[in-house]
């Protein structure tokens, strides 16, 4: 039994990964860049609830929606003040200033919240479920599969059936060709910022709730271990990102469990190396040449 | 209906448009002959805004467009096939040609014109569901093209649709060129295959290293001895 109360808290984990991993791949798929700052997105998520609920005192319903409404606000800023200008310069230029938003978020936070962990209430409201005398499956675990599937449902009928969805689809194969359509480039990466952090705020509602506490470190690892799994399923690929996540949570949960948690970290980056080695594009990445 | 006026156009040090005017009127089929590198898709690419030129203007119907974005000109009434097709591989053919309607909201609007592009090109209709990537070349171009219908344009621009298509293929994509100008959308057509473009054209400019070197009508050009000579091949 606890076999399966592992595999059940590595997919809860999981879900949580994919939520963030398809925040880096929209985001490389449409706008053609890494984003390192995205995994920070999620401590801003984590530290609206925090402050919304201990200082403001509203509900966790309420404070879900202000860090929903903050991240995403925070995304499409970040994305016009920091990455448009750059939009026809190098690749690595942009991969840098990603990472100098990635320091500047994680400083502020310290700055403002000093470098103490937080303990972070849960904001989940449903109780955990005894299956039986050996298996109790916590609520924050259920709450956590069930939203990231219901949410990965919802964000695949909406690429594939609206013309939103469509448009990022065009952008993300040929931006040129997807202007000539009468696509708007630039309000099609902001819209893509926009639902990625998004999902990062749901994320991190998710994350906390699950692993209570917070810092002004809280989104790099899971931010890192997030891409990885974006890699692991292909980036730029959406419905790779949800397996990547999947599978590099169960993964993670697993080898925690059965042969070190000290190690768990080195075997999902491990099993990353193998999967790339074998498939260079990861598990559904994309067969088409990157055009320039 | 399009006027170019003095363009200049830059690729950092390279200056590869050295100040081009020409002029298309409505209904014409016109044509933009010339070797490889002497400006032609460029000369496109700076209309429908894809590039930006240094100076220099471009009208049309009176307004100016030198400084429109991209995805403005479409609703204008301007399409774009480009070279190379660029087609969305990984989306399906049906999926391709609403893209190439973006700008429009009329969903019956949409589903008259869908049906029209249909009528004209019964081989997209029967493929409707593939995905565009598994086309063959010549049914890329027919989806380009139709695409580009997709947006009832009133002026196409074509960038080498005869491309890497086998004699017969070519013959029914300037067959298609006639028809679509005789439903009567202006056609700008750039080709290598000049011998071909001469023989729909109603007027042609020959290009070279960014500049128009010889202009006149289709039939007249035909017949001129230098442009057999280096176009031709007689």
């Amino acid at each position: 039994m606890s076999f399966i109360s592992y595999l059940v808290n590595g997919v809860s984990l999981g879900g949580i990964y994919a939520l963030i991993a398809l925040g880096y791949t929209m985001v490389y798929g449409i706008a053609k860049m890494l984003n390192f700052a995205h995994g920070d997105v999620i401590m801003v998520g984590g530290f609206t609830v925090f402050m919304t609920m201990s200082l403001g005192g509203v509900s966790p319903a309420v404070a879900v929606l202000a860090a929903i409404i903050v991240c995403t606000l925070l995304g499409v800023t970040i994305e016009k003040v920091a990455y448009k200008p750059l939009r026809n310069a190098t690749p690595l230029a942009v991969l840098i200033t990603a990472i100098g938003v990635s320091y500047l978020l994680q400083n502020l936070a310290l700055l403002i919240f000093g470098s103490n962990s937080r303990t972070f209430k849960s904001v989940v409201p449903v109780k955990a479920w005894k299956v039986n005398d050996t298996l109790t499956i916590s609520g924050e675990a259920i709450t956590t599969i069930v939203v990231s599937l219901v949410i990965m449902l919802a964000l695949t009928l909406f690429i594939n059936k609206t013309k939103i969805g469509s448009a990022m689809l065009a952008v993300s194969e040929d931006r040129g060709a997807a202007q000539l359509m009468g696509i708007n480039v630039n309000r099609t990466i902001s819209i893509t910022f926009a639902i990625g952090s998004a999902l990062a705020a749901v994320a991190s509602v998710l994350l906390c709730s699950s692993y209570p506490q917070i810092n002004a470190y809280t989104g790099a690892m899971p931010g890192i271990k997030a891409f990885t799994a974006a890699v692991f399923g292909g980036i730029g690929s959406i419905p790779g990102a949800m397996v990547g996540g999947i599978l590099m949570g169960i993964i993670e949960n697993l080898s925690r469990a059965y042969i070190s948690s000290q190690i768990a970290d080195a075997i999902v980056f491990s099993v990353l190396i193998i999967i790339l080695l074998i498939k260079p594009t990861g598990i559904m990445g994309k067969k088409y040449n990157e055009k320039v | 209906m399009l006027k170019i006026q003095d363009l200049h156009v830059y690729y950092g040090m390279i200056h590869a448009l050295k100040g081009l005017s020409f002029e298309v009127n409505e209904g014409e089929i016109i044509t933009l002959i010339g070797a490889n590198g002497a400006g032609k898709t460029t000369t496109l690419h700076a209309i429908t805004g894809l590039l930006r030129p240094k100076s220099g203007k471009i009208i049309f119907d009176g307004k100016d467009l030198t400084k429109a974005p991209a995805h403005k000109i479409v609703e204008m009434g301007m399409a774009h096939v480009p070279e190379g097709r660029r087609v969305f591989q990984s989306l399906t053919v049906l999926a391709n040609l609403k893209l190439g309607a973006y700008t429009k909201h009329s969903k019956a609007e949409v589903a008259e014109t869908l049906e029209m592009v249909y009528d004209r090109f019964p081989r997209l209709k029967e493929r409707a569901s593939q995905i565009a990537g598994t086309l063959s070349g010549g049914e890329q171009q027919m989806l380009a093209m139709g695409r580009a219908l997709m947006s009832k344009p009133r002026i196409i621009l074509m960038d080498e649709p005869s491309m890497g298509l086998s004699p017969l293929l070519v013959s029914e994509i300037f067959d298609i060129i006639k028809s679509i100008s005789a439903g009567g959308a202006t056609v700008l057509l750039v080709e290598q295959n000049a011998k071909k473009a001469l023989s729909i054209a109603d007027r042609a400019y020959v290009m070279e290293t960014g500049r128009i070197v010889l202009s006149g009508k289709a039939s007249e050009l035909m017949n001129d001895d230098s442009v057999k000579k280096a176009y031709l091949g007689e």
